[in-house]
């Protein structure tokens, strides 16, 4: 077995593991400790293949920012576990039942469905060969798909606006902290300094 | 014989090890008399004479605080979760370590030469926030928690600005190598050359993200010990305990890496003529960890709310505006090509 082989196995497992885990995991915060760990091995996975970059992005954005934000709420959350798995028997047979059908559409995917043999070429972009991935990736999203990348980011900038338009309220009685009006406050204007002679007080 | 090290599995696998170890156990020596040299730096701004008696100077200092807390005895809180307890100064202490695969120490002294190595090494420090947060809520106390929140909130602000103010590099540079990145600041005018006189303004903003980053002071909130005690670290003793002081420095010490590296041209000399070499990075690592030193014996700490408004209202849109702007001095290659070194860098 090479040293590739080897690794692929060894990161495979883990995020198989990991994945198992998060859901059979009594704690929630050893859930997310298990998906954790699920994201950086499939970072792995991603190395082996020869996509370094999106390996780095994949550790960078899920682990180091949304992973972060999950542990925050699930730490912060006081939520009654044990309740909630014991409701976990009535979902049972609708879980079960989108595995099997998942299931089966795999079956049909990989067992019994044929393609052409031009349809994997025309679904390829053609990436650059000579230059490293990371450019390769920057040439075909800034040149050929630029309108496409441009209308992830609109999506993407509408979602973030759409959730801050819905968290927004303006409370009328709150104490807002003006920094400039305290920065440029002067100091002989706010107190004012006595002499105060002894035993006889102001 | 040789031949054994370069094809065999076994002999590539021993290879790494021992090029590990060349880079770890020098690494943990230089640290013993860098946080000497932190007490002492602390010690002379307050006008005493700081640790002075293991040792001659007190240089040995380092290695008695160590023996003294490998052999102290491991408290773990009751109600602990025992697992996540002791995986969090592992991880931070790890994380720390792992960084280090990727800083060049000298042309072609580098572990691992990838070509996304400052993706990586930013990847590695987002890492680190697991530590403070794992440790803080698996001591199943107050103080810990309310710090490892802290910490949580503070460390990831700063990487926005952070990886901004390094997208201005690598769009100057034209490669994420390290090696490409020295490179590129090696234009023959010695000092001038180097990315701090394009990129001056980002310097500081990067030194002090760097502060934040590592929760060194003035930003040391969540450790802050007159109103949390310790933070994430009150309940760890002894070996663990150690372990996350170690990582933090270790952190603390990989900026003052990367500072070298991205602005101050790494291995290069800072006159033309001398001759490169480790010593540079050597000198130039020391002087940054001097700054990081001075800082916290001079600077009073922030308060939390002073820290976000400055993480997310000053510096994340400065860097962001920085970048827009790099990335048009690049493009029209204005000032004489300085913000454009692709020909000599990647």
């Amino acid at each position: 077995m090479t040293v590739a082989a080897f690794s692929f196995y060894l990161f495979a497992l883990c995020v198989l593991a990991g994945g198992l885990f998060t859901v059979i995991s009594r704690n929630p915060v050893h859930s997310v400790l298990w998906l954790i760990l699920s994201f950086l091995s499939a970072a792995g996975l991603f190395v082996l293949l020869g996509a370094e970059f999106v390996a780095m992005l994949l550790v960078i954005v899920y682990v180091g920012a949304v992973a972060v934000l999950f542990l925050f709420v699930v730490m912060m959350l006081d939520v009654d576990f044990a309740e909630l798995k014991a409701e976990m028997a009535k979902y049972m047979p609708l879980a079960l039942l989108i595995g099997v059908i998942l299931l089966m559409q795999f079956g049909l995917a990989f067992g019994s469905w044929t393609e052409a043999e031009t349809a994997k070429a025309a679904r390829l972009a053609v990436a650059p060969t000579d230059v490293q991935n990371t450019a390769a990736l920057g040439l075909l999203i800034y040149e050929q798909y630029f309108l496409v990348f441009q209308l992830a980011g609109m999506v993407l900038l509408v979602a973030m606006i759409g959730a801050i338009v819905l968290t927004l309220r303006h409370r009328p009685n709150v104490k807002r902290q003006n920094v400039l009006h305290q920065m440029w406050r002067d100091p002989a204007k706010a107190m004012e300094l006595k002499d105060v002679k002894p035993g006889q007080g102001l | 014989m040789a031949e054994f090290f370069t094809s065999n599995p076994l002999g590539i696998l021993l290879t790494i090890v021992g090029q590990v170890l060349l880079i770890v156990v020098p690494l943990l020596v230089c640290l013993a008399f860098l946080l000497y040299a932190d007490r002492k730096v602390w010690a002379a701004v307050q006008l005493r004479r700081g640790p002075n008696v293991v040792g001659v100077f007190g240089l040995l200092q380092s290695f008695a605080d160590f023996g003294k807390y490998i052999l102290k005895e491991v408290v773990v809180p009751a109600g602990a979760d025992k697992f996540v307890f002791f995986l969090a100064p592992l991880m931070s202490f790890v994380l720390a370590m792992v960084a280090w695969a990727v800083i060049p120490f000298n042309d072609g002294w580098v572990l691992s030469d990838i070509n996304v190595a400052i993706l990586y090494v930013f990847a590695v420090s987002s890492l680190e926030v697991y530590g403070v947060i794992m440790g803080g809520w698996a001591s199943n106390s107050k103080y810990p928690f309310l710090g490892s929140l802290r910490s949580a909130a503070q460390m990831i602000s700063y990487e926005v600005s952070l990886g901004l103010i390094i997208i201005g590099i690598v769009i100057s540079t034209g490669s994420m190598n390290f090696g490409d990145i020295v490179a590129a600041q090696d234009t023959g005018y010695g000092i001038f050359s180097w990315y701090w006189l394009p990129h001056f303004p980002m310097l500081f903003l990067f030194l002090i993200s760097a502060h934040a980053e590592t929760n060194r002071p003035p930003f040391d909130l969540p450790e802050a010990e007159s109103e949390l005690v310790a933070g994430y670290q009150v309940e760890y003793s002894s070996t663990p305990f150690l372990l996350f002081m170690i990582g933090e420095y270790v952190a603390i010490v990989l900026m003052c890496a990367l500072t070298t590296t991205l602005f101050f041209g790494g291995w290069l000399s800072p006159i033309p003529g001398l001759p490169d070499g480790f010593l540079w990075f050597f000198g130039k690592c020391a002087l940054v960890f001097f700054i990081f030193a001075l800082t916290k014996s001079v600077v009073p700490r922030y308060r939390y709310d002073q820290l976000m408004r400055i993480g997310w209202k000053v510096f994340l849109p400065l860097s962001l505006g920085w970048v827009v702007l790099v990335a048009f001095l690049a493009k029209f290659e204005l000032f004489g090509g300085a913000y454009a070194r692709w020909m000599i860098g990647g």
